[in-house]
């Protein structure tokens, strides 16, 4: 029997690889054609590592980031095993999973994601999606909103999010070398991320 | 997609061995890693560690030996190494006398190597890092990722390699490694885009008479998309924007590199060079040395790169130094 942590990540890593050629295809467009590659194969080795029994969802994610920053490469791998590894400790010792947490958990991935990338908002990075998830998630739930309805206007924030990397030239990254040719085509990154979120919202909404 | 391969997941691994089986006299494989050092280890000198994605053969492990690197690491096709690998790189180089990261200027790069580097001092080892950043393609903003390094780092390797050879200290090495990036600039074109193994199919399409100025060497495309033209006319386009650095002047010696990206014969690198060496002669700069061939490749794209390296007589004693490795010999 597996946990529900295990379970999410698994349903993560299932939505990634399913993408592998849809990302590969976004990145090849204003990258190096190699987004859902290392992902796909980053997150293969996520659910081959991480025990399915294990209920520290700290633990589980330490182990998650660990895993990506050593298998995926690029800069997706040090920035989504940043990420991981940043919220991993949000959720040190705990075995589940209120609201108030997870907007800290995204918080300290976003701090983690800043620090190591040296990137703000508005650069075509997948913080133009990250960023104003957490906006929306933190604003619902402030509101009184459900962990489930906040997440649906974190996902909702997400995607405008995404459609905004389309009208924005790059100025981090491989995309940024093409300057305002990257414009009109949404970042591979935010679109993973993006994917991300709305795979925990699916599994939250169950 | 034709390619002489077995399967696209298995690529790295078995170029690596091949690349040993070849070279057994000058790199070994660590095991467990995608890493190759020197064969018989580089005790008391200054280590030099480099590497990045693979498919720019023989770039890096081609260069590991005498003179030049001391271990190279090798990532997925056109994706930088992860941390754990670099981090034993630089363990296994490590000679007792400090290791110099040389890094190609890419985010991805960067940050593994950073990571390593920050583990690796933990442990105690002394490590310095240089970013080459020599593509003129791109340019150079605070507010942008910043200029790429391409074929430029070749010429690190060869000159901070000979300085570390030398008994040179890990403050010398890393002061000459940052002269040559000083004074070294690259740019590139290509006429037909690589295919990445595991894409499948080429990174971007150009018409029959199309040609990209301003390419990397990871298959991005280029800044400028234009009819094909003469290779004289397409070379003095690239040696412009070198030109307009403002680094080269009459009077000037200099090294010139002609790179091909994989996929070019050497007798049109060799076309390229003629007219190279005829526009360097009218402006009165001194060739010193000139290396044609695929020294920094981009899997089978067709295209080239020029790199002009100003020197003085501190980079040309350490340029014409001899190295000793798989794919660069020099008495």
């Amino acid at each position: 029997m597996s946990t529900r942590i295990y379970d999410c990540l698994k349903a993560i890593s299932e939505k990634i690889i399913d993408n592998k050629d849809f990302l590969t295809d976004l990145d090849r467009e204003i990258g190096d054609a190699d987004h859902g590659v290392n992902m796909a194969r980053g997150f293969q080795a996520v659910i081959e590592k991480v025990p399915s029994d294990q209920t520290d969802i700290g633990a589980v994610l330490k182990t998650t980031g660990m895993t990506l920053l050593s298998t995926v490469g690029g800069a997706s791998g040090p920035l989504y095993g940043t990420a991981y590894m940043e919220a991993a400790k949000v959720f040190a010792g705990k075995s589940e999973v209120t609201g108030e947490d997870f907007k800290s958990g995204l918080e300290a991935a976003i701090a983690g994601i800043q620090k190591r990338g040296k990137a703000v908002k508005g650069e075509k990075t997948m913080l133009d999606a990250l960023m104003p998830a957490t906006d929306a998630f933190s604003e619902k739930l402030a509101g009184g909103a459900s962990f489930a309805d906040a997440l649906d206007a974190a996902c909702t924030a997400a995607n405008e999010g995404v459609e905004y990397t389309k009208t924005i030239a790059a100025t981090k990254g491989r995309a940024s070398y093409l300057g305002e040719r990257s414009i009109g085509h949404q970042d591979p990154g935010a679109t993973s991320l993006t994917m991300t979120l709305e795979t925990i919202r699916d599994f939250v909404k169950g | 997609m034709k390619k002489l391969i077995n399967g696209v997941d298995n690529i790295v691994d078995e170029m690596l061995e091949g690349m040993v089986a070849a070279y057994p006299q000058y790199i070994r494989r660590l095991d467990g890693f995608d890493v190759v050092v020197r064969a018989g280890g580089s005790e008391g000198k200054v280590a030099l560690v480099s590497g990045g994605g693979s498919g720019h053969e023989p770039a890096h492990g081609g260069y590991v030996g005498k003179g030049m690197l001391d271990g190279a690491v090798a990532g997925a096709v056109f994706t930088s190494p992860t941390p754990d690998q670099v981090y034993e790189a630089i363990k296994a180089a490590d000679g007792g006398k400090g290791v110099l990261l040389v890094i190609k200027n890419y985010t991805g790069d960067v940050m593994n190597f950073e990571m390593a580097a920050d583990m690796a001092r933990d442990e105690g080892i002394e490590v310095e890092q240089v970013i080459t950043a020599d593509d003129v393609a791109v340019e150079n903003s605070t507010w942008t990722t910043g200029r790429r390094g391409i074929a430029g780092t070749i010429l690190v390797h060869k000159i901070a390699g000979a300085c570390a050879e030398a008994g040179g200290s890990l403050a010398d090495v890393k002061r000459v490694a940052e002269k040559v990036i000083e004074n070294v600039r690259s740019m590139g074109m290509a006429i037909d885009a690589c295919t990445v193994p595991a894409a499948g199919k080429p990174s971007f399409d150009l018409a029959e008479d199309e040609i990209e100025i301003g390419i990397g060497i990871h298959g991005e495309p280029g800044v400028n998309r234009e009819k094909i033209s003469t290779v004289n006319d397409i070379s003095d386009k690239l040696l412009d924007k070198i030109f307009a650095e403002g680094i080269y002047n009459s009077g000037d010696e200099v090294a010139v590199m002609v790179n091909g990206m994989g996929g070019t014969p050497l007798m049109e690198l060799f076309v390229a060079n003629k007219h190279i060496k005829d526009v360097l002669d009218s402006k009165g700069i001194k060739v010193a040395k000139t290396l044609v061939g695929n020294y920094m490749t981009s899997l089978d794209m067709e295209g080239f790169s020029i790199t002009l390296l100003k020197v003085d007589d501190e980079l040309k004693k350490l340029l014409d130094a001899p190295a000793d490795t798989p794919a660069f010999v020099q008495a």
